[in-house]
């Protein structure tokens, strides 16, 4: 779910780009026409859906190879929770790059052209494509693009993808049951009760209900 | 729900079915009125639509926001958000601090299915604002008038709270509220932090069953000596399960555990016999029979296209504020050329939104936390009201109404979004470090809104556009908005006040602290508490409706929704609207009985 603070930030920056209507001077028509290939605005919510269902999928076999080592390299397996691309982050990715809404197709041509410049550049340094380099390989390429402050003026425009495309995984992660299990999240279960957090917890942490 | 019954001789229409149409066909049906609902949208059954357990990985984009879901694909609003296909509205100005942002939920119900079940009564100051600071306007009621149906709202539709005692923050009756649900981790931290710098924090108000519903001593106390009402009420309020704390009360609830219209007002109203609800029915215009009084309806039946009057002692407009003033404007007579019930000139005027502002903030004593569930009630366990009431009686404020906060935090489902923005913490962590930096982290933000009074002004209207029709052929409004200096210098104390809780929780504010009030103020429209448009009081020069939702100029016609507010108080308009549904509601079945109408 997405609460009003997130949506109200994305109108914010969409209200910016937006292309709106004109029928007058000083007029403007806030209509809307449903995307193509969109769910519309009557969707069946609770139908289970997976990446494709309702827009084709777009990406290129290359390019998902170099999507999925990229994902591993952000969130790669360990003794908690499996790598990004095995929990189906690539899919997702791939539904959001191939998505018909003003958001997804903003971000298109960033990871796009962020793919081609991670495989473009690991055949610079290493003669190799992206996804065939070891993990020091991998990480020495990531090293100069991962923190956009830090990063060299010549990586910028990479620095810049690789935020976007670090916060595409990460959502794209945590928000499957795996990514759930991994923080710790045990909710989404019904409750006979509800008690909230145990009195020794609080205790810890100097809090509680007030004596009254 | 068929067009074709219409013929059926009726004594109301009531135009929507949200939480104004909604309260009106139940009590109206309760006393035994003959009840016809037009609803816009389509019919809605949230037993079997709405999404519970799904995870965002089981929705298109991970459930984010797109324009054909603007709150996210699971949210409960379909055929609706900001835009709706083919009927667009037209904004004035191309300044974006002068827009007014619609928002439509066609379908049954309306915006009660998704809305934040926040449910706070107006004090006795909200009521007589103007007589306080000589800004705005008085109602031509007060608190007293309207408690008793405050008290019956919250025992019926079920609202959980305490009653503390607070200036301008009115308690229950015993037995009103249900118990508030258990805090969480950071309400119990931002209980402590905010308390020390004076701020009062207290349990929250919301539409939740935290228990069932008293389904043996409510309804006699709703009902007094209507036995088939009480009878049916407390069949409803059996039906109606308690929360089983998980899953988001913006989906809806299939199990009836919160407020909506769909699972709390109709289904007892359609049990009575009384009602007849048509979907997919857009009112265009009220009929003004040669008597002056209004006849019906115009309606366009969405799936035909084909247009029907229907015909009743009485016309409730019930369609939300703006498209109850739309409805009005439209309805152009001889007798009433600028629209119908307009002779004041009011319709349309003195528009109203609430202030919104918003800081976030990461803090480290809620880090790595155990495994806890934290769904709870879907947030809200605790708010805090406005307590500078004696500070801006006193002159020290530079702006004249107030505002209380909404906050949150917690171990919610991580959807989307959750752990976004990270590297300005872990200066850029990946791999292995951060997926310790998301454990160590998730849960660690906690969210402050602020939601504040606006006072109506002479540049915040809606009116017909002259040009703009949408595809039923109807013409459109046309906004105009703008703030007063004391909604923006609210939304800039708004802002202050957050980062000092963050900074006093030990905490560190996301992003900037906006410190120019025009900036920090959500547009116009985005808190959703659209009221006023044609407002009650004391005299038809200068309102539209009397204390009883009663047009001056055609006493068969009622706007029992919030467009007759002539305030809008920091204090989330929904309760208020049905109090106000009710007490209507039953001036009219008193009036009927009387055979004054």
């Amino acid at each position: 779910m997405t609460d009003r603070r997130t949506t109200i930030k994305w109108m914010l920056a969409a209200a910016t780009s937006m292309p709106w209507l004109h029928h007058a001077a000083a007029e403007e028509v806030t209509a809307s026409v449903p995307a193509p290939n969109g769910y519309g605005y009557d969707p069946n919510l609770t139908k289970l859906y997976r990446p494709g269902d309702v827009w084709p999928l777009t990406l290129s076999a290359a390019q998902r190879r170099t999507a999925g080592a990229l994902c591993n390299v952000i969130l790669p397996g360990d003794d908690r929770s499996p790598g990004a691309e095995s929990v189906g982050v690539v899919d997702f990715i791939d539904e959001w790059v191939s998505a018909p809404y003003p958001r997804q197709l903003k971000d298109r041509p960033i990871v796009l052209e962020g793919l081609a410049w991670m495989d473009a550049e690991a055949l610079l340094r290493f003669k190799k494509d992206f996804a065939e380099l070891d993990d020091p390989r991998q990480h020495a390429i990531c090293d100069d693009i991962c923190y956009e402050p830090k990063a060299e003026v010549k990586f910028a425009r990479a620095a810049k993808f690789f935020t976007r495309y670090r916060d595409l995984t990460v959502g794209g992660f945590y928000s499957t049951p795996s990514g759930h299990k991994d923080l710790g999240y045990i909710g989404n279960v019904p409750l006979a009760r509800f008690d909230g957090p145990p009195m020794e917890l609080l205790r810890k942490l100097g809090l509680g209900p007030q004596p009254s | 729900m068929t067009p074709s019954a219409n013929h059926q001789p009726y004594d109301v229409i009531i135009v929507g079915s949200g939480a104004a149409g909604g309260q009106s066909a139940y009590t109206l049906c309760m006393e035994g009125a003959k009840v016809l609902m037009l609803e816009a949208g389509r019919d809605y059954v949230p037993e079997h639509e709405t999404p519970m357990f799904q995870t965002p990985d089981q929705a298109p984009l991970r459930g984010v926001s797109t324009p054909e879901k603007d709150f996210g694909f699971y949210d409960s609003t379909i055929d609706g958000g900001w835009t709706v296909p083919g009927e667009p509205y037209v904004q004035s100005t191309a300044d974006p601090h002068g827009r007014f942002a619609w928002w439509r939920a066609r379908m049954l119900g309306g915006r009660t299915n998704h809305w934040g079940r926040i449910s706070l009564r107006n004090g006795s100051y909200d009521f007589k604002p103007h007589r306080r600071d000589g800004l705005g306007f008085d109602w031509p009621i007060s608190y007293e008038d309207v408690a008793p149906y405050y008290d019956k709202v919250e025992r019926l539709i079920g609202v959980y709270g305490t009653s503390e005692g607070l200036e301008n923050t009115p308690n229950s009756p015993e037995g009103c509220l249900l118990p508030p649900p258990a805090p969480l981790v950071s309400d119990y931290l931002v209980q402590q932090r905010a308390g020390r710098l004076g701020i009062p924090i207290v349990a929250g108000h919301r539409a939740v069953l935290t228990r069932q519903l008293d389904f043996k001593r409510s309804p006699a106390l709703l009902h007094p000596g209507n036995l088939k009402a009480q009878k049916i009420i407390a069949e409803h309020m059996r039906q109606r399960a308690a929360c089983f704390w998980a899953t988001d009360c913006g989906r809806g609830c299939s199990i009836r555990a919160n407020y909506q219209s769909t699972t709390v007002h109709l289904p007892p109203a359609l049990a009575t016999g009384n009602l007849n609800i048509v979907t997919n029915a857009m009112v265009s215009e009220v009929v003004l029979g040669r008597n002056g009084l209004a006849k019906g309806v115009k309606y366009i039946d969405k799936i035909s296209g084909r247009e029907h009057v229907a015909a009743a002692r009485v016309v409730v407009l019930a369609a939300s504020a703006c498209e109850t003033v739309r409805i009005l404007l439209n309805s152009k007579s001889a007798q009433f050329p600028e629209g119908l019930a307009n002779s004041s000139g009011k319709v349309g005027r003195y528009l109203m939104d609430t202030v919104g502002s918003s800081v976030s903030g990461q803090v480290p004593l809620l880090e790595s936390l155990p495994p806890l569930n934290e769904d709870g009630a879907s947030g809200h366990a605790f708010y805090a009201p406005w307590w500078l009431y004696q500070d801006q009686q006193k002159g020290k404020m530079d702006f004249a109404r107030g505002y209380h906060i909404e906050f949150g935090g917690g171990r919610r489902m991580p959807n989307f979004g959750t752990l976004h923005g990270l590297e300005s913490i872990t200066q850029g962590s990946y791999g292995k470090k951060l997926k310790e930096d998301a454990r160590r982290y998730y849960g660690s933000f906690v969210g402050f809104d602020g939601r504040g009074e606006m006072i109506p002004n002479e540049n915040s209207y809606c009116e017909i556009d002259p040009v703009v029709k949408d595809r039923w052929g109807i013409p459109v409004l046309r906004f105009h908005w703008q703030w007063s200096d004391h909604e923006t210098r609210q939304a800039a104390h708004m802002q202050k006040t957050f980062a000092g809780i963050i900074e006093a929780m030990g905490g560190k504010v996301s992003g900037a602290v906006k410190t120019d009030g025009a900036e920090a103020i959500a547009p116009g429209g985005f808190i959703i508490h659209e009221v006023g448009g044609a407002r009650m009081g004391e005299s038809r020069q200068t309102s539209v409706t009397n204390q009883w939702c009663q047009t001056w100029d055609v006493k068969n016609l009622f706007l029992n929704d919030g467009a007759v507010f002539v305030s809008n108080a920091d204090k989330n308009p929904t309760l208020t609207i049905m109090a106000l549904a009710w007490r209507a509601s039953d001036h009219i079945a008193q009036l009927m009985r009387r055979k004054e109408l």
